[in-house]
């Protein structure tokens, strides 16, 4: 699993490639914490690289939605290929989550303000 | 092994009522109409061959009990929910009740939807039958005697003719019960309760319900994937979405069907059988999880071995 971030004004956008599983979970929440402590508004998380993910990769986004809603941010899942939109799916975290084809959607929707920055990257 | 499904509903007993039987019978007028059906031969095959499981038939609505037909004579019962009754005159029919018979039961715990079928288990009010509760959950004895029990049933548990017996069991020891080994395993639900694994000739069937696993906490994860290793079949609590297990309905004490394909990957088994259906679940939903369950299994199935995976219905007979 590998991981970039990116800071588009208030918005963290958090794109991670590779397997998710048992053995890396803890790691994932990890990192999706720490990118959550460097956004203003929103972690997006970008999983476009991800080609699986497993109950506990499943559960280390729970936890850490569950603190961007404590902490009064936004927090938006992006560009799942469809093997994973299918896990979502089964497992109903598409209910959870918001989704976004694309990480600009998700900008554009939830923290409009860094769209320029984002169009401009 | 033969596994015999009598009750597979969660929580709660859960009939088929009116409105949903003639649901499925305008469905099958409509489909069947024009093609002929005038004899119950025909009017079979079409139920059987073109219309659905959920359409033609329904999953059931008794709580919990599974018997598992080790080959000799003595009874096997995983829980006694109300799905015990119907096994019950199954017994009475194919034994008459003037011959004797060993029940043997084992206790996944003592929550009311596991015991209420006790009072209604006929084989209990005849003498000469005998009747061994085994659990390694500490409060069986003190449950079952006291649901038979005024104010809640009239016949005191000290007026049942049979002989009954209660056995305690300790997680992780096996013992020989009605020719199969046993062995039992704590699992994470309140009040605690227990999965057992049954072999028996080189065949394993496991029994885990009203077990809540945590997909974080890779040692409890690891710990059910051994314990399920290499089974021919995993009956498995998947009563919650797993969106819903490790949110709204943390520490309810349930599993998900993505974690019962999780865990069977882990520890190679072979065949997977939803279980504990939600009460709030009609015969559609409860089949469209089972192929949603199949399709999960496919896309993330880790070698070339599929998993083979079933719902659970009231009837469903399972050779192992």
């Amino acid at each position: 699993m590998n991981s970039s971030e990116t800071k588009f004004g208030g918005a963290v956008v958090l794109a991670v490639s590779g397997r998710v599983d048992l053995s890396n979970a803890d790691a994932f929440k990890d990192m999706l914490t720490a990118a959550l402590g460097n956004a203003t508004g929103a972690l997006i998380v970008d999983l476009a690289g991800v080609d699986y993910i497993s109950s506990a990769g499943l559960r280390s986004l729970m936890i850490v939605f569950k603190a961007s809603k404590a902490a009064g941010k936004q927090f938006a899942i992006t560009a799942l290929q469809p093997l994973l939109l299918e896990i979502f799916t089964i497992s109903r975290f598409n209910l959870v989550f918001q989704l976004f084809d694309t990480t600009r959607a998700a900008i554009e929707k939830q923290v409009p303000d860094a769209l320029g920055e984002f169009d401009a990257h | 092994m033969q596994v015999t499904f009598w009750g597979t509903r969660g929580s709660l007993p859960t009939p088929l009522n009116g409105k949903a039987v003639r649901r499925k019978l305008v469905n099958a007028l409509v489909k069947g109409a024009g093609k002929g059906l005038d004899t119950p031969e025909k009017a079979e095959a079409f139920c059987q061959n073109e219309l659905s499981f959920a359409e033609s038939s329904t999953f059931g609505g008794n709580s919990s009990c599974v018997q598992v037909d080790t080959g000799g004579p003595d009874y096997l019962i995983c829980d006694l929910g109300s799905g015990v009754r119907e096994l019950s005159l199954a017994a009475l029919g194919k034994h008459g009740p003037a011959k004797p018979q060993v029940y043997n039961v084992l206790m996944s715990h003592v929550h009311w939807d596991h015991i209420m079928g006790f009072p209604f288990f006929v084989p209990a009010f005849i003498p000469g039958n005998t009747i061994r509760i085994h659990s390694c959950h500490a409060k069986v004895e003190q449950a079952i005697r006291g649901q038979n029990h005024e104010p809640c049933f009239p016949v005191e548990f000290t007026a049942l003719a049979a002989k009954i017996e209660f056995i305690a069991l300790e997680p992780g020891k096996q013992y020989e019960i009605a020719g199969a080994t046993v062995t039992g395993m704590l699992q994470l639900h309140g009040n605690d309760s227990y999965g057992y694994r049954i072999e028996k000739d080189g065949k394993t069937v496991i029994y885990t319900t009203d077990a809540e696993h945590k997909p974080e906490n890779a040692d409890d994860m690891h710990r059910a994937a051994d314990f399920f290793r290499g089974a021919d079949l995993v009956v498995f609590d998947s009563m919650y979405s797993l969106a819903d297990s490790i949110s709204v309905k943390e520490d309810w004490g349930h599993s998900s069907n993505v974690l019962g394909v999780e865990l069977c990957h882990m520890a190679g088994a072979k065949q997977l059988a939803l279980f504990h259906h939600e009460p709030v679940y009609d015969d559609e939903r409860i089949q469209g999880i089972l192929a949603e369950t199949i399709r999960f299994e496919e896309i993330t199935r880790p070698g070339d071995v599929p998993l083979k995976i079933c719902t659970a219905y009231d009837g469903l007979v399972i050779d192992v």
